[in-house]
């Protein structure tokens, strides 16, 4: 791979809050220097004037659906639609079939990912055995080969004294737990938030309190354990106020919200839309303002995706059939560009932390940053480019965006792992 | 053609349009024949009145009915809802009736389909031409919608009849009250403008109508009481529970009656109920309903030339134009 030279980008390093135009020179794959005015000897020059250089995005919440479902996605397709979307690094969730409960699926993906990917994949493993809720999974074996995290995301964990004993093992092995908080005695067969739109759809509703109940349950058993907890894909303004306080407490909490669950309500499901149906659900205008301003003041650390591909047929079924989720790898930045840094809820360089530099250090992963020496994962974003979003363009083998026909501004215009590139919209464009 | 999924989706134009309609067929007057047509019924849920109610209104139309044994067909086979709605079309159907027990049914085949679409009931969401069954009633009895108090009265969470009648009334300018037990109330009120309230008493002060509905405690609502006993002592309408009302209130319920649990009896069969006069006007309410969403007769009976015509039919196919109040 040659050497390059991005040259007079805007350099947003969160790590370092460096945010300057500079040059940033990559050799032998590796970030060598970030200076103004570095000489291109040698190397391939890219000019990045008017554009953002950062360190690739990492999402910690994706769903690849390898193995078993590769209709939905397989790790080619999900990592190649990350790096459209400008992530270099993603943590792919342990529901798969069969689930990450064992060391051989967590072998498999991390090989698997060195042949087909397109992003750095790390995998995290079930809390539970068969994600059944019953019996610890081999903990220390899914770490000790190359688990990043746990969790049975896709439910919580339902009995606490396991969800106990999992915190004080996940503690001992150094690993965060990643928790789907939602109780399901509390969301029934619900598929909406049970709210306006349930009751004018006739749709059965998920109060907010479902998730709720199950972050206070957690924090104070995190609390008790001293286990690193990570509250995924936060709805609700209720959870944000438990989240909040816990932190002030010392809690070791993290949180994560959706771009989804920080733009739409759910009276944006409108007429039984399934690309709308996901879990947890959309929630009020209120929750949605909490998020926002949980997201900004730091209360919830991190954007990430909960990217859930799921076939066209399966979603083009009655409302209360289609499966939850939604896809975001491929619309995330320009949805957080577009609707947090654009009215000015977020800063760039705060977006870029709470996409790259804050899930690496969550989950103890380079990247998240462009010091000289880690490796060269980083994108470079056109802050001022439209596009409207058309799923049918998408790298995902699925369709299921909730912002189909969306105008987005800003983009990822060139995606680099490790000094290889990616993706690279100005040369496909020019190629194509 | 076009689709009847909702009152919520009607203008008040277009509801007085079919209520004019069913009722010039209720007086007698002979349908135009709608040459040719086929209407098909998807029933995936049970409902032998409704689905009767259907066969004849399009019979008497000179419709082909296409009937849908659901249980013996494809579906059993794993073969997709969509799959077999589309299956219909290919067949010939103009127009789909469906029943069926996910909310929002019809308008997933709306989208996907050349052909009229009628609900004759989606899950907990609406139930029109029942609706439409509900106004028409009223407005025989009382002479108007608009200015009378409504109070439909029990299971408001899992009621598709409460939804449309809440939308018909509301939208022909009737104040509406929902009434029932706290477990059985939505989160949100269904309607803009609709109250909801656990208090019997307050939706029973002064209405001119009071609709009960049916308690599925089989179904839905089992696990949000305790018993059907105390369904009745609680949200039973009584003589005595009534005389809240007016005196001159129009009594109605969607059928069929579990009596003495939402009615007693004295009350379901005494001079202010009008339940069988419901059952009797369904008919040709599903006549109107049929006739308008194949777009022949209900204020679209235009001669093919003038539909051809694009100035025209703008004008007059829109029965949203029709001012009332
Ligand atoms: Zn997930």
């Amino acid at each position: 791979m040659s050497d390059v030279l991005i040259r007079g980008g805007r350099v947003v390093d969160p790590s370092r809050e460096f945010d300057a135009v500079a040059d940033v020179l990559i050799r032998g794959g590796r970030i060598e220097a970030v200076a103004p005015d570095l000489p291109a000897a040698g190397c391939d020059v890219l000019d990045a004037g008017g554009l953002v250089v950062a360190p690739g995005l990492i999402d910690m919440h994706v769903h690849l659906r390898d193995p078993g479902q590769t209709h939905k996605e397989d790790l080619g397709t999900g990592s190649r639609a990350a790096a459209q979307g400008g992530y270099t690094a993603v943590a792919c969730m342990a529901n798969t079939v069969p689930p990450v409960d064992h060391p051989v699926v967590v072998e498999y993906l991390r090989s698997r990912a060195r042949e087909v990917a397109a992003c750095r994949v790390y995998p995290v493993a079930a809390i539970t055995k068969g994600l059944q809720g019953r019996e610890l999974s081999p903990i220390a074996a899914l770490a000790a080969a190359g688990a990043v995290a746990l969790s049975d995301d896709g439910a919580a964990v339902p009995d606490a004294g396991l969800l106990r004993r999992a915190m004080g093992y996940a503690r001992m092995v150094g690993l965060p737990i990643i928790e789907h908080c939602e109780d399901a005695s509390l969301s029934g067969s619900g598929v909406v938030h049970d709210g306006g739109q349930a009751a004018r759809l006739g749709l059965v509703g998920i109060p907010s309190e479902s998730e709720a109940v199950i972050v206070a349950r957690d924090l104070l058993l995190a609390e008790a354990t001293g286990a690193r907890l990570h509250i995924a894909h936060v709805s609700a303004a209720a959870s944000v106020r438990l989240i909040r306080e816990a932190k002030q407490r010392g809690v070791p909490v993290s949180a994560e919200v959706t771009p989804h669950h920080l733009t739409l309500t759910d009276a944006d499901v409108g007429e039984f839309d399934t690309n709308r149906k996901m879990n947890p659900p959309l929630r009020t205008a209120a929750d949605l303002a909490a998020l926002r301003q949980a997201l900004a003041d730091g209360t919830i650390d991190v954007i990430a995706t909960d990217h859930a591909p799921h076939a066209v047929e399966e979603k083009r079924v009655e409302f209360d059939r289609a499966p939850f989720g939604v896809i975001g790898l491929e619309t995330a930045l320009g949805v957080v560009l577009t609707h947090l840094v654009g009215p000015g809820i977020l800063t760039l360089p705060e977006a870029v932390r709470r996409m790259s530099t804050r899930p690496a250090q969550l989950l103890g992963l380079p990247g998240g940053s462009l010091r000289p020496g880690d490796p060269a994962d980083l994108v470079i974003i056109d802050p001022h480019l439209a596009w409207t979003v058309r799923a049918e363009a998408f790298a995902s083998r699925s369709r299921n965006t909730p912002f189909e026909g969306w105008t987005l501004r800003g983009r990822a215009v060139l995606t680099m792992v490790g000094g290889r590139v990616t993706h690279d919209l100005v040369g496909a464009e020019v190629t194509a | 053609m076009r689709h009847l999924l909702a009152l919520r989706d009607l203008d008040p134009g277009t509801i007085v349009t079919l209520l004019d309609a069913a009722q010039r067929l209720r007086d007698g007057e002979a349908p135009p024949s709608p040459a040719g047509a086929t209407v098909a019924m998807l029933f995936y849920e049970p409902s032998t009145r409704t689905e009767m109610s259907f066969i004849l209104a399009a019979r008497r139309l000179g419709a082909e009915v296409l009937p849908c044994a659901v249980e013996h067909s494809s579906v059993r086979k794993g073969e997709s809802f969509l799959d077999t709605v589309r299956t219909f079309e290919a067949l010939g159907a103009d127009a789909l009736v469906i029943r069926h027990p996910s909310s929002g049914a019809p308008h997933l085949v709306a989208r996907h389909v050349g052909c009229a679409v009628i609900n004759a009931g989606d899950g907990m969401h609406e139930h029109p031409t029942q609706g439409l069954v509900d106004l028409l009633t009223v407005r025989q009895v009382k002479g108007r919608i608009a200015g009378l108090k409504v109070a439909i009265v029990g299971d408001i969470l899992h009621s598709r009849v409460a939804r449309s009648a809440a939308w018909g009334f509301a939208k022909l300018g009737a104040s509406v009250v929902l009434a029932g037990p706290a477990t059985l109330l939505p989160a949100a009120p269904p309607v803009p403008g609709v109250a909801v309230t656990a208090s019997l008493a307050d939706a029973l002060a002064g209405a001119d109508v009071v609709m009960a509905l049916r308690v599925q405690l089989e179904r839905q609502a089992g696990g949000a009481l305790p018993t059907l006993a105390e369904y009745a002592r609680t949200f039973g309408l009584t003589e005595e529970r009534l005389a809240l009302a007016r005196p001159d209130c129009v009594v109605m319920h969607p059928g069929p009656v579990n009596l003495g649990v939402e009615l007693g009896a004295a009350v379901a069969e005494g001079p202010r109920s009008v339940i069988r006069r419901q059952v009797a006007n369904g008919v040709c309410v599903r006549m109107a309903a049929i006739q308008w969403a194949l777009g022949r007769g209900a204020g679209a009976e235009l001669p093919a030339a003038a539909t051809a015509a694009g100035e025209i039919s703008r004008g007059r196919a829109r029965p949203e134009a029709v001012e009332v109040h």
